[in-house]
């Protein structure tokens, strides 16, 4: 760990300007090594989990409605405002449900690209 | 009269943008350059408008009429595969850079005989919504002019063919865009007028212990085929071939996220009406099929008035023929012509051929079940072939090759072959009948199943660019990483 010399980039100093700065985070990625790799493989675990979980929700709320109307008879006859109950909620209100569980999700997802953005593009303050 | 009118009009109409389209876009690459002015709205819209067919504009309505609440599963999994494609699908999708399915499949795979069975299923799904549309288009004008069903396919079948062998109607998001908004207003302002009739006719309601208003009942198993059709719709969304396309237009991958937002919000406003006009049909004893959506604006609002709103209904629906139908056969053209043909202009024009014949000439001889119900079965083959090989490949860094393989094989062979003997020797009785009308609670878990185990088993047979597709899939596009150098091949 201690032994590897900084690494350092060469070139000319004509060369030089043109070069767009390179992170040395992003590099790990591009050039794949063991770093890198886990750089990556936390960020599609963050996703992975995210996603995850919002499908979890979704599967209890949409798999627990049929369930709930089977265990519980006198749901599927219950009334709000003269209208039946299992209507009011599969015709009316999941669709409000669904869009916010999105509007959530999408604001989380860019929440994690951007910490993952800023982990590998700030400039490393210690040695690996 | 008013409504043949109509009809013409939506009609005219499309063929006259799409003559008008070839000057604004005529080559592939100015719809690449295009799509990235588009924003979220636009292309949300565009989304909508091709992805609501007849199945939604008269379909879901009919069936809701005819089998009461357990339907009210089908535009919920509607809008919810979008959910599910949002969260697990649509930014890595975006940022592979694929075009088409089989695209993907090239880019995250390597190899050239995924990329083809993939080819084979996408034209398989594309049959299989199309021809229900064909074939209720020939319902509806039956029921507005008297002429026998095939009448009416043909027509569409033809306008269809022209408007893509013309080059307009694809390259065009606006005119996609705008058929959103002409099926939005075309059911709801009639809906508008209805209830009010409803409400001054002293707002008639359900008979007490009236059980079509109940969930879970009616069918052979009903629990079962509950729960398979919301396995079919909400994972099967992600692979339809006509949604996916237009997941390119978005510039970048949380554009991608912020359309599939949108999409969200339009279909639920959408699907907030078929339930009424289904709930409105029982009330006032509507007679139970696809078309109760035409019939209804005339049965509670008489005179010029009503007249007016069933041209407008009928307008809506054959703007629902037409979008959908065009976009899928684009879809189903560019992939024969791209994988099973040789490419180029000439290939696109024979394959367009093809890609409307096909289903016409399903529509003439198969059994005519319910739009919806077939649309139905297209959702569980793409649940059980596309499904797996899209969340496994953005998530799983082990999927091979053969995996792959093995569980489009299964899972789109499973589903095809219930897909088959439910539309030409259904209806079956019993748990037969049940597995087969709606298999996918059973053939999507086999063919992810499949998918896992053969991809363990062999481990050698992993693509070789894995670990740099996966930072191509899932790294933002602000950072400055290498993505590989992939690209669609452009017609």
């Amino acid at each position: 760990m201690t032994g590897r010399p900084k690494r350092v980039t060469v070139t000319s100093p004509r060369t030089a300007a043109a070069r767009r700065p390179r992170h040395p985070l992003t590099r790990e990625i591009d050039e794949q090594t063991r770093l890198g790799e886990v750089y990556m493989r936390s960020l599609v675990r963050t996703q992975f989990r995210l996603a995850l979980f919002v499908c979890s929700v979704l599967a209890c709320v949409v798999g627990g409605l049929p369930l709930l109307f089977l265990l519980a008879p006198e749901l599927r006859e219950a009334e709000v405002l003269g209208l039946p109950l299992p209507w009011v909620v599969l015709a009316g209100l999941i669709y409000p449900a669904l869009v916010g569980g999105a509007w959530l999700y999408v604001r989380q997802a860019e929440r994690n690209e951007r910490d993952f953005a800023d982990l590998v593009e700030a400039p490393m303050k210690t040695e690996p | 009269m008013s409504q043949i009118a109509a009809v013409v009009l939506v009609m005219l109409a499309t063929v006259l943008i799409g003559a008008f389209g070839i000057r604004v876009s005529r080559t592939t690459s100015d719809f690449y350059v295009a799509s990235r002015t588009v924003s979220p709205l636009w292309n949300a819209s565009a989304i909508g408008g091709e992805y609501l067919s007849a199945a939604s504009f008269l379909g879901v309505a009919g069936l809701i009429l005819t089998f009461g609440a357990d339907m009210l599963w089908l535009p919920v999994g509607w809008t919810g595969g979008y959910l599910v494609l949002l969260v697990l699908v649509s930014a890595p999708l975006r940022r592979s850079g694929a075009y088409t399915l089989p695209d993907f499949a090239e880019a995250r795979l390597e190899s050239m005989t995924v990329r083809r069975l993939s080819s084979v299923l996408v034209v398989l799904i594309g049959w299989l919504y199309l021809m229900p549309q064909f074939q209720s288009a020939g319902l509806v004008f039956r029921t507005i002019t008297g002429a026998p069903p095939w009448v009416g396919s043909l027509l569409v079948a033809g306008v269809v063919a022209v408007n893509v062998l013309s080059g307009g109607m694809r390259s065009i998001t606006f005119v996609q865009a705008f058929q959103y908004w002409l099926k939005l207003t075309a059911l709801g302002v009639p809906l508008a007028f209805m209830l009010v009739a409803w409400w001054s006719d002293g707002r008639p309601g359900l008979v007490p212990g009236d059980e079509w208003a109940l969930p879970l009942h009616g069918q052979d198993h009903p629990v079962y085929e509950t729960y398979s059709l919301i396995v079919a719709t909400f994972l099967g969304t992600m692979g339809l071939p006509h949604v996916l396309v237009r997941f390119y237009t978005n510039p970048d991958g949380r554009a991608a996220r912020r359309t599939t937002l949108l999409v969200l919000t339009l279909l639920g406003a959408f699907y907030l009406m078929p339930a009424v006009y289904g709930y409105l049909g029982h009330v006032y004893g509507m007679a139970e099929s696809d078309t109760v959506v035409i019939a209804l604006p005339g049965r509670l609002v008489g005179g010029p008035v009503g007249e007016f709103l069933t041209a407008l209904v009928t307008a809506g629906a054959f703007a629902a023929f037409l979008s959908t139908s065009s976009g899928l056969t684009v879809s189903v053209a560019g992939v024969i012509a791209q994988d099973m043909l040789r490419g180029g202009v000439r290939a696109f024009r024979v394959a367009t051929v093809l890609a409307v014949l096909v289903p016409l000439a399903l529509a003439g001889v198969a059994r005519s079940l319910p739009v919806a119900t077939v649309v139905g079965l297209a959702f569980a083959v793409a649940a059980s072939s596309f499904c797996p090989l899209l969340v496994l490949g953005i998530w799983w860094r082990r999927l091979t090759t053969v995996g792959a393989m093995a569980g489009l094989l299964t899972g789109g062979g499973l589903a095809c072959a219930a897909v088959v003997v439910t539309i030409i020797g259904g209806p079956h009785d019993g748990w037969a009948g049940s597995l087969l009308a709606q298999p996918a609670a059973w053939t999507v878990p086999v063919a992810f199943a499949v998918m896992v185990v053969v991809s363990l088993l062999t481990p050698s047979r992993m693509p070789r660019g894995v670990a740099r597709t996966m930072v191509r899939l899932h790294t933002p596009e602000t950072l400055n990483v290498d993505r590989g150098d992939w690209h669609p091949r452009v017609m």
